[in-house]
């Protein structure tokens, strides 16, 4: 099964979490765990689509409300196991919010 | 938290945690059965009190340190083990003093990382020993390494739950009886032994990836586990090309689950699989490890031809695009490591591919008088296909038939015989 985790609020990164985070990503890919994950640009662009029509506007965007800050494709064998390493990710993150989501697809 | 969320965070902690449990303590105890039950004994602990406490901070320190805690006083019973009190008493002293039940993560990390993957590797290598069956051996390393229960083999294996649960009993009485080193094997057997463990991870994938009888044609799930045992390895075992060779292999079939079969259940070959249903997230994992094989710069093994062809088929966009030619030197190559007739007749198939039906018959024919192809289906499955090619209706006709008559596969038995049926001659 696979798991998208996101964060929508968090503290700027310091040095230290840095590393930390940088390990954990590394032993998580390793193990084939961790599929993707990046940090997201925070302007962007939003898409407003009407009948197949697209209207683009171009972020930042003052009302940031739930925006995403970064993302991480995971691979757990269930809920409770993606929740566990969600854990991990915010014991290095300590502060903030996201979200976990699974996706649907292949299983 | 209720119990049953308490029962399942433990389930999900025990899947990721209990492998480099069982592994520490299996060092300290020098008993692998002792060590699971220890293991498990901590399980239950926190199962009775992790609905009150909540789940800990660092669930895998807290089950480590309890089982440690457990195991001191057991082994203060046994007087056979009693030597090994001292180590114990000394590891609990050394995570007492990093205060291991509040520690944030990196002082774990730092502290105990490389002796965790040592003794990971050790449980690996002492788990897939070669003095136990096959089976036994994939019992047992789902059950230590994977973290699966029992029941969860038995289903995944068609087997009954007692049958598998008496053979990993023995797998243990046998290891113990021979009381065999528990140590990483020496160099001069790391070849060999790490055979052995691939031999077990790639078992356990084929399982998942083909069943040989009955009506189901994949079991994902298996796919998934040998994927992370595999995984597990190339990481602990880094300096071996074949481990990564085997993830590179197994990622790629990986990638090719969903496009396996078609709307009704029913096998669909590779040739004709929807290359967009292909995962490429797994094909690009799985080429970072062929690279990583690659990148040792030591002569190919097995795995690693053998994903060397996988990664040629998942190059190609479509399967008119697949480059044959280099996929029959690499089967060349393979005959020449592992030279079975079964390597010999996927030959025979890439060479029809790539030089056309005539040459590949040429290469099938050869293998007709072998005794060990003479229940194997696919080999007048393979020659079937070249003589229709080959306009021979009438004999390709009935080497379909032969073949529908030796698969065990109900579903594949269809397909052959559709294929058979189509090769009656127009209505005259």
């Amino acid at each position: 099964m696979r798991f998208l985790m996101t964060t929508t609020a968090g503290d700027p990164p310091d040095e230290t979490m840095m590393t930390e985070m940088g390990r954990l990503v590394e032993e998580l890919s390793r193990s084939g765990v961790l599929l993707a994950t990046g940090g997201l640009d925070q302007a962007g662009t939003r898409v407003t689509a009407t009948d197949g029509k697209v209207a683009l506007t171009d972020g930042p965007f003052t009302e940031a409300k739930e925006a995403i800050l970064s993302f991480a494709l995971i691979d757990a064998r269930s809920k409770e196991e993606a929740v566990e390493l969600a854990k991990r990710f915010w014991q290095v993150a300590r502060n903030g919010t996201g979200m976990i989501q699974q996706v649907y697809g292949p299983e | 938290m209720t119990v049953p969320e308490a029962h399942r965070a433990v389930d999900a902690v025990w899947r990721l945690e209990s492998a480099r449990i069982i592994a520490g303590l299996a060092r300290i105890v020098r008993d692998i059965d002792l060590a699971e039950d220890l293991a498990q004994d901590a399980m239950v602990a926190a199962l009775r009190q992790w609905p009150e406490s909540g789940i800990p901070p660092n669930p895998g320190a807290w089950l480590m340190a309890t089982a440690k805690h457990q195991a001191i006083d057991r082994l203060r019973r046994n007087e056979r083990l009693q030597h090994n009190i001292g180590q114990l008493a000394r590891d609990l002293r050394a995570d007492q003093e990093t205060a291991v039940f509040d520690s944030p993560p990196e002082f774990e990390a730092a502290l105990d990382e490389d002796a965790v993957q040592d003794d990971l590797l050790r449980l690996m290598f002492v788990a897939c020993h070669p003095v136990l069956s096959a089976e036994a051996r994939v019992a047992l390393t789902l059950r230590l390494l994977g973290g699966l229960t029992t029941d969860e083999i038995a289903r995944a294996f068609l087997a009954a739950e007692p049958t598998i649960a008496q053979r990993i009993v023995r797998a243990k009485r046998t290891l113990a009886s021979k009381q065999l080193p528990f140590e990483i094997p020496p160099a001069g057997e790391r070849a060999a032994r790490l055979a052995s463990v691939l031999e077990v991870i790639y078992l356990v994938f084929n399982e998942g990836y083909t069943a040989t009888a009955g009506e189901d044609w994949a079991r994902p799930e298996l796919c998934y586990e040998a994927l992370r045992l595999g995984r597990m390895l190339a990481e602990l075992s880094p300096a071996d090309p074949e481990a990564h060779g085997l993830v590179a292999l197994m990622e790629i079939q990986s990638s090719r689950l969903k496009a396996r079969l078609g709307p009704d259940g029913e096998p669909v070959p590779l040739l004709e699989q929807n290359r967009g249903q292909w995962d490429q997230l797994l094909i690009r994992r799985g080429f970072a490890a062929l690279l990583r094989a690659e990148r040792l710069g030591r002569p190919a093994g097995s795995y690693v031809v053998q994903a060397a062809i996988a990664a040629c088929h998942a190059r190609a966009r479509e399967a008119g695009d697949t480059d044959w030619p280099s996929i029959a030197a690499l089967y060349e190559i393979l005959t020449r490591i592992t030279p079975t007739p079964v390597v010999e007749l996927n030959r025979a198939v890439a060479v029809g591919m790539a030089f056309g039906p005539a040459r590949g018959l040429d290469v099938a024919d050869a293998l007709t008088s072998q005794p060990q192809l003479r229940s194997y289906h696919l080999l007048p499955s393979v020659r079937a296909d070249f003589l229709a090619k080959l306009g021979r209706r009438e004999e390709a006709r009935a080497e379909y038939e032969r073949a529908a008559a030796l698969t065990r596969n109900a579903r594949e038995r269809a397909v052959l015989l559709r294929r058979a049926a189509a090769c009656a001659p127009a209505q005259a």
